[in-house]
């Protein structure tokens, strides 16, 4: 009885190490499976995955409108004061006055990519860019202006 | 055809030509000194490479490809790096010993180098005690690793050491009975009469079952001699930061990795003399032709060529693998390699006794 214990923890030992090997044997002769990215040498054919959170952007359509009705969700949202929403009254060609963004400043040293803001958004007029480029040699060029300058709101949207 | 062999033998010739017998003797124990240190310096280069694009590729990753083509180079720099360093010796340590334990782990390396047969008739001594030779003398190596780890005067250094200390003594147990298994089949220790008896097929395939457990024992034996992975427990990054190895820097660091790379060299180049012929070609019954055509490669390349594929496997492993905890380790000795390869050892005797073998 021993015996046939000890000749089966041989025997399993043996397999599962094999089984091992083989996985790491097939790696070693498939030079395909490698997934290293090169990255400076594969910037024009770098893929980055959707999920991937580099920085907040503001996607504007061809007209230059936006979706931003500047109600300050996100600013409320961000636990270390990244954004920062400056509102304005627009006059609307019948004279009804209407709240609209000025500014929306994104300091990008703030922040921590943390994706709380762009849930906060009922408008879904900011998200995540998969962008991760950022270094600068003034710290003043991390703090951006994410509407585009002369954008407005798309008709619509309250 | 190219071979070694002639090399040597002009060599030897123009010497007693030109010199007295105790002249010559001398200018080739300087010669063979060189060419001993010069294969170190390029084994470490080469294998450190290697150990590093095996590990990146079983990994999936690329390993080192940017100094010189393909990252050929990048053992190099490595090397020219280590040399600038500062070689420190800490305050509290036994300067003496600490100086000189990796001069003795080298030394272990380069003795070992001796009775080992590169090519047909290539070899520095043919003593008829080869095998005993070898493994009396690879003990030698746990000196120099208790000298680190006790001359450090660090815990880490010392716990590292007594762990090699008892890994090794316990290991040289069941790979000594793996060469003993080849010593029954051919009936002697001389490293020639041995690859000679591999004339007609390797001991792999001659010895039946025992010899491939003999091997597969032999193989794990001296992975943990050379405190490899998965019985890296005497350097063990993660508990004892770098075992015995842990003050030294500069270039006695690098003498400490040399002669581990040396050491997987040398253990494997004995096993693949014990097992796979050495440098015998791969010969086949009496396929007249077939054996004729391995004949026309060169005998260092089947002997580098064999070698290599034994240190490959033996990265395949630490690669692979999972260090073992202490207990395991010496549980893995004592209640599983060394009782098989008793076994084994009778089992190899019955065999040839009886005459089975090829």
């Amino acid at each position: 009885m021993f015996l046939k214990e000890y000749i089966t923890d041989v025997v399993t030992g043996v397999t599962s190490l094999l089984k091992g090997m083989r996985k790491t044997g097939y790696y070693f002769t498939h030079p395909k499976e490698i997934i290293t990215e090169q990255y400076p040498d594969n910037r024009a054919t770098l893929l980055m995955s959707d999920r991937f959170k580099g920085e907040v952007v503001m996607p504007h359509d061809a007209n230059n409108e936006h979706t931003c009705t500047g109600c300050t969700a996100c600013e409320l949202a961000c636990p270390n004061g990244t954004i920062k929403v400056v509102t304005k009254f627009e006059t609307s060609p019948e004279g009804k006055k209407k709240k609209a963004i000025d500014a929306l400043v994104y300091r990008l040293e703030l922040c921590t990519m943390c994706n709380l803001c762009i849930v906060a958004c009922p408008s879904d007029a900011i998200k995540m860019a998969p962008n991760f480029e950022h270094s600068v040699f003034d710290r003043t060029k991390l703090t951006k202006v994410l509407n585009q300058p002369g954008s407005k709101i798309r008709e619509g949207i309250e | 055809m190219f071979s070694l062999e002639g090399i040597t033998t002009n060599v030897q010739d123009w010497l007693l030509m030109k010199f007295n017998p105790t002249m010559a003797l001398a200018i080739e124990c300087v010669i063979v000194i060189l060419l001993s240190i010069s294969l170190f310096a390029i084994l470490g280069l080469v294998l450190v490479l290697m150990e590093r694009k095996v590990a990146a590729h079983i990994q999936i990753r690329l390993g080192p490809n940017r100094v010189g083509p393909g990252g050929m180079f990048q053992t190099v720099a490595d090397t020219l790096k280590l040399i600038m360093k500062e070689g420190l010796t800490p305050d509290k340590a036994d300067k003496f010993l600490f100086n000189l334990a990796p001069f003795v782990v080298m030394m272990v390396g380069m003795l070992l180098l001796a009775p080992i047969a590169f090519a047909k008739n290539f070899q520095i001594w043919d003593i008829n005690i080869g095998v005993l030779y070898i493994s009396s003398v690879s003990s030698l190596s746990v000196i120099g690793i208790l000298m680190a780890g006790w001359a450090s005067n660090n815990k880490y250094s010392l716990l590292g050491a007594m762990r090699s200390g008892a890994q090794i003594v316990s290991y040289e147990l069941s790979a000594g009975f793996a060469v003993l298994t080849i010593v029954v089949l051919t009936g002697s220790l001389q490293i020639s009469e041995i690859i000679n008896a591999q004339q007609n097929g390797w001991w792999i395939f001659k010895g039946h079952i025992p010899a491939v457990i003999a091997f597969v024992l032999y193989i794990i034996a001296v992975t943990a001699e050379t405190n490899r992975a998965p019985f890296d427990l005497a350097e063990a990054e993660s508990e004892l930061t770098a075992g015995f190895h842990t003050e030294y820097s500069g270039m006695r660091f690098a003498l400490f990795f040399l002669a581990e790379y040396i050491n997987i060299f040398i253990v494997c180049a004995i096993g693949a003399t014990l097992f796979f012929g050495g440098w015998m070609p791969l010969h086949i019954g009496n396929w007249e032709a077939f054996n004729h055509l391995m004949d026309y490669i060169p005998s260092s390349v089947w002997f580098m060529g064999k070698t290599f594929f034994l240190i490959f496997l033996i990265m395949w492993f630490r690669w692979t693998f999972p260090r073992l905890r202490v207990d395991q380790l010496l549980n893995l000795e004592w209640k599983y390699l060394l009782p098989i390869s008793l076994f084994n050892l009778l089992l190899v005797a019955v065999i040839t006794i009886l005459g089975w073998h090829f």
